[in-house]
């Protein structure tokens, strides 16, 4: 594996439009569930042990070499609400446009046959970091990482909260990223059954109430 | 000192029940049924457990073109035991073609002190029909939570259709009570309506008040998920979806 490799995969400007996605920040912030970088903590905490484990373990599951039909059913059937599956759908085909421009191979061009409507975003990253030489728990790491990092930068833009707060809040939350990247590649070691499925209430009821918004900043 | 029951249920598409066998805390009662054609099992005494170290277990094989609802006479209170250890409570219910099977218990709450572990695995025909509430109390009144985590795993001719975890309390992962999880909210609770017809015209996605939200999933299926300040906000929001998406 090559370090290197993994800093472009997991940086903010590699181009897989995850910046227009708020991982559900934006409607927190608006029902004042989060309003300063206390509330960001517990809210990025929150969907780092919930959304962010089960995305680790299908982008783990996906590195490995799992089946990925297998492994986006068990996507869909972790995400029942439809805004927050279209939304995982797009940046699945916007990081699939990135990957394959990015490390061309076969790995990624047999999943863009096999999904012409895209792939889960956790599972399109999973072969990703396969193709650039990654492994399961590098791949486990980005999904981690994109779980708080969305939310923390929409919170700058959404609340002008102090950007030197919110990256001291991902600080913060750097070890336990690095347990839920641990506690998922295990996950995935142990097959497509044995995945996390945590999940969030409030993530799934507020995304669709989101995406019914008639303006908004962020997509999801 | 902890206990190991596994109570057993089977329905026939005759309206008999050839398999009732209660265990230990979880006693099986014969009730009458409101709707004609359908067998009814009241699941009564299992106020006291689960404690620490329990596992408990409820098997449940509805038979093909069989029609069963399972209920409770109250709420399951999961309290802390003299065995540190997790108490389990397992549920593995079986739907076969054209069956149907209404499972609608009541709350579960966690007591302060409490560590539970529910497993409930559901395993559909592809012409199966399935109703299945579930309600979480984050502890008695004006207690902190005992600690849960509850899987939900349905499987529809043997594919994925939900799979789901909540963890709660002290012994969960953090940011539970955080703005993304449960922000505060002291009951969390589901609807899941497995409707073969949804197949061709799935209810659309939309928010039930502020704190709940109807989804169609991947699947001919919808669920509602709600978040309330008791269980009895949360019962009334699910039982207005489940009078307006499965009436009995």
């Amino acid at each position: 594996m090559t370090r290197s490799a993994l800093l472009v995969l997991a940086d903010g400007r590699f181009p897989a439009g995850g910046h227009a996605h708020s991982g559900g920040a934006e409607a927190a912030v608006k029902a004042g569930r989060v309003r300063d970088a206390a509330s960001l903590e517990a809210f990025c905490r929150g969907r780092l042990h919930t959304a962010g484990l089960t995305a680790a373990g299908l982008a783990a599951g996906a590195a490995l070499g799992l089946d990925l039909h297998e492994l986006d059913a068990a996507a869909d059937a972790r995400t029942p609400s439809p805004a927050l599956r279209a939304a995982a759908r797009r940046l699945g085909r916007q990081l699939m446009r990135a990957a394959r421009a990015t490390w061309p191979g076969p790995g990624l061009d047999a999943l863009a046959a096999a999904f012409p409507r895209g792939a889960h975003q956790p599972v399109v990253l999973g072969v990703t970091a396969r193709a650039a030489g990654l492994g399961p728990e590098d791949a486990a790491h980005c999904a981690a990482y994109e779980a708080v990092g969305g939310p923390a930068t929409a919170t700058v833009r959404l609340l002008g909260l102090d950007p030197y707060r919110a990256t001291a809040v991902l600080a913060r939350l750097a070890p336990e990223m690095d347990e839920v990247a641990a506690r998922a590649t295990a996950a995935a070691r142990e097959g497509v059954d044995a995945l996390p499925a945590a999940s969030a209430p409030l993530l799934d009821i507020t995304a669709e109430q989101h995406a019914a918004w008639p303006v908004r900043l962020f997509a999801s | 000192m902890s206990l190991r029951a596994t109570a057993r249920i089977a329905a026939g598409a005759d309206g008999s029940l050839p398999v009732l066998e209660s265990d230990g805390p979880l006693a099986l009662r014969r009730t009458r049924a409101a709707a004609p054609g359908w067998s009814r099992v009241t699941v009564v005494g299992a106020m006291s457990a689960p404690l620490g170290g329990d596992r408990l277990a409820i098997e449940t094989e509805v038979r093909d073109g069989a029609r069963l609802r399972v209920d409770s006479a109250a709420a399951t209170l999961a309290l802390p035991g003299r065995d540190p250890a997790p108490a389990a409570y397992d549920l593995r219910l079986r739907v076969g073609a054209a069956a149907s099977l209404r499972w609608l218990p009541e709350q579960l709450v966690s007591a302060h002190g409490s560590h539970l572990r529910v497993r409930t695995a559901v395993e559909l025909a592809p012409t199966a029909r399935l109703v299945l509430r579930e309600e979480q109390v984050l502890g008695r009144h004006g207690e902190p939570p005992g600690t849960l985590v509850s899987r939900l795993t349905v499987r529809r001719a043997g594919r994925p259709l939900l799979d789901q975890e909540l963890a709660y309390g002290p012994g969960a992962p953090g940011g539970w009570d955080g703005g993304a999880v449960l922000a505060g909210h002291r009951a969390t609770g589901q609807l899941l309506v497995v409707e073969p017809a949804y197949g061709e015209e799935p209810p659309a996605a939309r928010p039930l008040g502020e704190h709940a939200v109807l989804t169609p999933l991947a699947g001919p299926a919808a669920l509602v998920t709600a978040v309330a300040p008791d269980a009895l906000a949360l019962r009334r929001i699910l039982d207005a979806a489940l009078a307006e998406l499965a009436p009995e």
